[in-house]
């Protein structure tokens, strides 16, 4: 039978602002356990939630990103668990009336394709600490650091067909919220996290499988893997003659498998009201049209204008629009080296490829705009060659100084002095006469090839350091006669 | 309501409710819901919801951090703690 894949996404965006949504402890990653968790985090007695302006701000500008209607009058609801990392009993959420509602992100795919993905509404609220599973003597150890982190959750229409779209929506989703400055996109560190739902049915039957959740996966490569895994278990298991059981299932990017951690049953009974605690949120039309007023440059108008003002080709352009870090890198290289076609090629391939290779994310890209685009000023001056630029683009990935010192210290610098080179030239012509008499007595169309002998030898006199460009035009000059 | 739906809930809201408890518990709870249910015969389709008793709108904090690190006061309250973290009970999901 012919399957068909039905693919939604729940994906928890955290907000880059600089406190919890409903306390003014520091979101910043990395601190010491608990040490940003306040009394209002941890749920002590007396404690008031505030709401953070800066998170509604953000959501706001999300809103409008993805063309939805904002809810002009939204209000918090409890949602009712426990949990250890959970100090309160209860997650502060938005279910009746959350902040944006129902919009749509296009995506472009392999083919070319756009594809308009729905998206059902986003909500404020706030995330949860973390529990480490280690043995603290049969004990877990609890750190709330997170706990009150706001997030907005981005919940799409089971649009998606296969792993190349959920993934393109992925990709597009952090693209956007990076360029809008709402998140910071550091996947490895939790920044987002995509909730996967999947249910496949006969292709042609209308009526949805049943579906399950694959949670938390914070890379997109192990998303395209979680979601391929799952539909090939859903597969087995409907074509042996099984059922699908609703249920949430975790994957671990390590083992390449997935298991299942609860079944829905019972778990959905969050008992949900509206939060005392918490007064309705209301924004006029002012605030929303200051908001979009702010809205900066988003990746579809960056995409058109590196086409239209910087001259990139329509593939570089889009790839280097997607993320705006990188965007913003790309741009820095650009201005300072006034060569955005070399910035682009060294931006989309030594750089990309390196920070692939060691699992970087751009920025914590050894080597800065600035300095590459010193490297790319001395590509283009004629200093040194495409060749020693790799070399030098080594070195300095290995932290060795910046293109200047590289080339100093390395003496890379290539001879482009025409009198030294044809002093080289001249010497191999007086040294290799019968070289030169076959050359000379040679067909038009064979020449080219018997120049590589005399380019050889005159790379080895200068080193390797002789520019190919003049080389070749002063061989052509001098053997020519 | 009857024992099962108590204990359902009991169970939600992590409270003990002794045996002998529950057929009284469930007899109060259904007296509550019995006043929700002449709440409800009425026409309230062209009602707005009340989000809060009280009619003002939330005032917004600026995203400033003005908490300052207290763990070691918080810590010295907690039953159980090992590198600065909280410990419980062991969890698995």
């Amino acid at each position: 039978m012919e399957w068909e894949t039905v693919i939604g996404l729940e994906v928890h965006v955290q907000l880059a602002t600089r406190s919890k949504m409903f306390s003014g402890a520091s979101t910043a990653f990395g601190a010491e356990p608990n040490t940003q968790a306040c009394a209002i985090d941890l749920a002590m007695p007396g404690t008031l939630p505030s709401a953070n302006a800066d998170a509604f701000r953000m959501a706001t500008m999300f809103g409008l990103a993805i063309n939805a209607e904002i809810n002009r009058r939204s209000i918090f609801e409890r949602k009712n668990y426990f949990y250890p990392d959970l100090p309160k009993g209860y997650q502060t959420t938005q279910l009746a009336r959350p902040i944006v509602g129902a919009g749509h992100l296009d995506i472009t795919l392999g083919s070319g394709d756009t594809k308009r993905v729905r998206i059902h509404h986003a909500h404020l609220e706030e995330d949860a600490g973390k529990s480490l599973h280690e043995d603290f003597h049969g004990m877990s150890g609890i750190d709330l650091n997170r706990a009150g982190t706001p997030l907005i959750e981005v919940v799409t229409e089971p649009d998606m067909r296969s792993a190349e779209e959920a993934v393109a929506f992925a990709k597009k989703l952090h693209g956007l919220v990076t360029s809008l400055g709402i998140c910071d996109g550091e996947m490895s560190q939790g920044s987002m996290r995509f909730d996967v739902n999947i249910s496949i049915r006969p292709r042609g039957q209308e009526k949805l499988g049943t579906r399950t959740e694959t949670k938390n996966l914070n890379s997109f490569k192990f998303m395209e893997e979680a979601i391929e895994l799952e539909i090939e278990r859903q597969i087995q298991v409907l074509e042996s003659g099984g059922k699908i059981m609703q249920e949430t299932r975790l994957y671990n990017g390590d083992t390449k498998k997935a298991r299942s951690m609860r079944s829905k049953e019972d778990s959905n009974d969050y008992r949900y009201f509206p939060c005392p605690d918490l007064l309705p949120v209301v924004l006029d039309e002012a605030y929303i049209e200051d908001v979009r007023r702010q809205m900066p440059e988003l990746p579809e108008a960056k995409r058109a204008r590196y086409m239209s003002e910087l001259g990139l080709p329509e593939y570089d352009a889009s790839i280097l629009s997607g993320d705006a870090t990188t965007a913003a890198y790309f741009e820095e290289v650009a201005r300072i080296s006034s060569q955005p076609k070399l910035a682009a090629n060294w931006v989309m391939g030594d750089i990309a490829a390196q920070l692939n290779r060691q699992e970087l994310s751009i920025r914590q890209c050894p080597i800065n705009a600035s300095a590459l685009a010193g490297l790319i000023k001395r590509l283009d001056d004629g200093t040194i060659s495409s060749k020693m630029a790799k070399t030098v683009f080594e070195a300095m990935w290995n932290g060795e100084g910046d293109a200047d010192t590289v080339i100093e210290t390395k003496g890379l610098k290539q001879v482009s002095d025409s009198g030294a080179l044809e002093k080289i030239v001249d010497d191999i012509i007086a040294n290799n006469p019968q070289q030169v008499a076959n050359y000379r007595g040679a067909a038009e169309d064979k020449r080219p090839k018997m120049l590589g002998f005399f380019v050889g030898q005159a790379m080895k006199a200068s080193q390797g350091q002789a520019n190919p460009q003049q080389l070749n035009k002063i061989l052509l000059e001098k053997l020519g006669g | 309501m009857d024992r099962s739906e108590i204990e359902k809930l009991a169970q939600l809201a992590r409270l003990e409710i002794r045996a002998e408890a529950l057929e009284e518990v469930a007899d109060r709870i259904s007296n509550v819901l019995a006043l929700v249910d002449q709440l409800q015969a009425l026409d309230t389709a062209h009602v707005e919801p009340m989000a809060h008793p009280l009619d003002a709108v939330q005032r917004l904090r600026a995203d400033n951090v003005t908490e300052p690190d207290c763990r070691a006061a918080f810590l010295a309250i907690a039953p159980a703690t090992e590198n600065g973290l909280y410990l419980v009970p062991k969890v698995i999901d």
